[in-house]
């Protein structure tokens, strides 16, 4: 079977924001609009529409991708929801491109969204119940606790300390400076502020941390054949790869994910890509923490493991660097509305490659980036590869 | 499109009002075992991809897709989950495999409804937040109103509607995984307990637990494997609108909608003649009447009339849910459409036992994700 060639060809984001007025229907319509305006399209053009958005508990919304439906363009057409936790960002633009490669379907409409400000009096409250009712919920985890450990694990194994992991977080915000939509940017900050904020479960910092957001996040995907009409530069989804490993987490080395290596394999053998180090410019790794930028390079076969925290250090991964990483803000510096923080990765892959990133702009005419997102119980990685 | 990809393992376990011994990962433990066994595939080596379908709240754990590739065999592997209709997990699987990126997709879905103590409250919480949930509507009396609506603008009866869920549990008679068998008489509908104007307690599906497994392969792989692979022929999928005062009441738009998208990919033009029977949700007795008219098995307003004729027994023109149905199987939550999916596969494979039906080429499934959502899927199947 053939497997057709997609494109994206339109993007549009809402500012992400601490406690959004709007609902989460209409944090979908705004984004949509945008993705639809930037490309000259109305929703009578789309064919199909997926959406992607993380726990329903968050808004106290069951079968919340219904709810959305309408919201996001999903109106009498037809339309599903895609859900791998924390990973599913860069799924949906996935889920949407196997719409499309498969034939089934010429214009898809990718739209992802979260609104985490809903969950009183904090979401760690609704990820209360993502651990085992057996074995674990009786504990109480939360999140930070098990990602402290994740983190206390990669520092032990490659003898790194915080200051290393630190740099990760001041890059992030500093570069978010640049983003019109972002929550944390922050020019002006410093290796000492990270490093002095409250400790939340050591070694987490409260700086180390993407902060509780809402927002979304919309694409527009294309067939090859619209998309050389309608688009003077298409991006192409060169490769897409996606992996779960076990849900018995305590049973796993921390120190690596070998989930996202397995999907950045599959990507990049799609993408036809055997030296990711070289034939990749520009990377958009999952950072909710610092840390994980760094976890997650070594992941996408970019740094050697436990290496990413110097090339950090000598200034790579700087937007001027040989390899920027997260030249958007990331996470840490545009905020974490989970669903959409993952499609604002792919979303700013593609404002870079047709370099339209205004003040983010990656230098050196950038052909090809990376982006991954990451969850579950530190289980999954999502992988998308797109290149001009 | 025809005969891209084709279902080539089945695996099901039987369905039952309770199952207190198991839990639901030993009974997609159980489907997933008869399912590669039927496919002579070894998961970890041969199955590239695993889609599953389920929703967070049902299952009583956020991001549930964490936990379901070990009992499957998917660890280190692609795996995704869809919340929606287990016919939506079928069309991600489909086009996996259709764009070409992998081969063999194992696709599964489960209820364990018995499980969830407060099923009302919490389709409660699918209603809309600020317009619909404050009114605190039980599912039972919305599904009522529809119901309502519905005998008013196609003329139906509660007699018709009574006629389904007989037809329907005495097929579940012959099903041995039925948990709901039973010979009654229209009349025992009429006369059960009134629920919700004007739904009964028989018109409704009672729920069950039970799990299914499908092995789904490309073509060429398909035809390596099994001498009847079953090919998916046309598939479609529709919303319409999530809040209830916005949305058609009486006609089934999503079902005209991914009805008209499957037959047009399965070319077919007309499918009283071209589909030799049907798996249709049959969540309430009224539902399996509206779908049948906006599958195009009727015209409006005809599916009571045909189904007092006997068009849709099991001897008749239309055999409609000789399985039994929901309302005789039992209902699996988002895991219905599964099932009807693998009854269909099952009679085109001619491996059906004592409801086998002679003589068949096409089968058509469909599912919807019941009260409150308009959200609904087809599959054309052939053998």
């Amino acid at each position: 079977m053939g497997m057709r060639k997609v494109a994206v060809v339109g993007a549009g984001m809402t500012k992400f924001v601490r406690r959004a007025q709007e609902t989460g229907k209409e944090l979908s319509y705004e984004a949509t609009k945008m993705a639809l305006d930037y490309c000259d399209l109305t929703l009578n053009d789309v064919d199909c529409v997926v959406h992607g958005t993380a726990p329903d508990t968050f808004d106290g919304v069951h079968m919340k991708g219904e709810y959305l439906s309408d919201g996001s363009g999903g109106w009498r057409k037809p339309y599903t929801r895609c859900y791998v936790g924390g990973g599913t960002g860069v799924f949906t633009p996935i889920h949407g491109w196997y719409h499309v490669a498969s034939g089934m379907f010429d214009i898809c409409l990718v739209v992802c969204e979260e609104k985490m400000s809903s969950c009183q009096p904090h979401p760690q409250g609704a990820f209360l119940t993502i651990f085992d009712h057996t074995t674990e919920r009786p504990l109480g985890p939360n999140l930070l606790w098990i990602f402290a450990m994740e983190m206390n694990r990669y520092m032990h194994t490659y003898g790194l300390k915080k200051e290393d992991i630190a740099l990760v977080s001041v890059k992030n915000k500093r570069n978010a400076a640049n983003h019109p939509c972002s929550l944390l940017g922050d020019a002006d900050i410093t290796l000492e502020d990270v490093l002095n904020s409250e400790v939340l479960a050591w070694p987490v910092q409260r700086l180390d941390v993407s902060p509780v957001t809402d927002g979304a996040v919309a694409l527009v995907l294309a067939a090859e054949h619209v998309a050389r009409r309608i688009s003077d530069k298409p991006v192409w989804i060169e490769g897409v790869g996606w992996n779960l490993d076990t849900a018995y987490w305590t049973n796993r080395d921390l120190c690596y994910p070998r989930y996202v290596e397995n999907a950045a394999r599959m990507a990049y053998d799609m993408a036809g890509i055997t030296e990711p180090r070289k034939q990749i410019h520009i990377a958009e790794p999952y950072d909710p923490f610092d840390y994980k930028e760094l976890h997650h390079l070594e992941g996408l076969q970019l740094f050697d493991r436990g290496k990413a925290p110097e090339a950090t250090a000598l200034g790579i991964t700087q937007r001027d660097g040989d390899l920027p990483v997260c030249p958007s803000g990331g996470l840490l510096g545009v905020g974490n509305p989970i669903a959409a923080a993952g499609l604002m990765k792919v979303a700013e892959l593609f404002w870079q490659l047709r370099e339209e990133a205004g003040a983010r702009q990656v230098p050196g005419q950038p052909k090809r980036g990376v982006a991954q997102a990451w969850g579950d119980l530190m289980q999954v990685g999502t992988v998308i590869v797109m290149g001009v | 499109m025809s005969e891209n990809v084709a279902i080539v393992g089945i695996g099901y376990t039987s369905f039952r009002p309770l199952t207190p011994e198991l839990s639901y990962k030993e009974l997609m433990y159980e489907a997933a075992v008869k399912a590669y066994e039927d496919a002579g595939l070894d998961p970890r080596r041969d199955v590239d991809s695993f889609v599953t379908v389920a929703e967070d709240l049902i299952e009583g754990t956020s991001i549930f897709d964490e936990y379901v590739p070990d009992q499957l065999g998917g660890l280190l592997k692609p795996n995704v989950t869809i919340p929606g209709e287990a016919i939506h997990g079928l069309a991600t699987a489909y086009m996996q495999i259709a764009s070409g990126i992998v081969d063999v997709v194992a696709l599964e879905a489960h209820s364990k409804a018995s499980n969830v103590l407060t099923l009302p409250y919490i389709t409660a919480y699918a209603m809309d937040p600020v317009l619909n949930r404050p009114l605190g509507a039980n599912p039972a009396f919305i599904a009522g109103m529809e119901m309502t609506r519905y005998l008013h603008v196609s003329g139906a009866t509660r007699e018709q509607c009574a006629l389904v869920v007989a037809k329907n549990k005495r097929n579940a008679l012959y099903n041995p995984a039925a948990a709901y068998g039973a010979a009654i008489e229209a009349e025992d509908v009429l006369n059960a307990e009134m629920i919700a104007y004007p739904l009964t307690q028989q018109d409704i599906s009672p729920h069950a637990d039970g799990a299914i497994v499908l092995v789904l392969a490309a073509a060429d792989v398909a035809e390596s494997l099994t001498d009847v692979p079953i090919w998916i022929r046309g598939i479609g999928w529709c919303n319409d609108s999530p809040t209830l005062e916005t949305r058609a009441w009486g006609r089934a738009i999503y079902a005209e909608e991914a009805g008209k998208r499957a037959y047009r990919m399965a070319g077919i033009r007309n499918p009283t003649e071209e589909v030799d029977f049907a798996e249709i949700d049959d969540a309430y007795s009224y539902k399996e009447l509206q779908h049948l008219e906006a599958l195009g098995f009727c015209r409006f307003g005809e599916a009571g009339l045909i189904t007092a004729e006997g068009v849709t027994d099991v001897n008749g023109i239309l055999p409609v849910n000789v399985s039994g149905g929901s309302l005789g199987v039992g209902h699996l939550l988002d895991a219905s459409g599964l099932r009807a999916v693998a009854e269909v596969a099952m009679q085109l494979r001619g491996e059906a036992g004592a409801r086998q039906l002679p003589d068949i080429e096409t089968g058509l499934a469909f599912g919807w994700r019941g009260v409150p959502s308009t959200s609904g899927a087809a599959v054309v199947l052939s053998n």
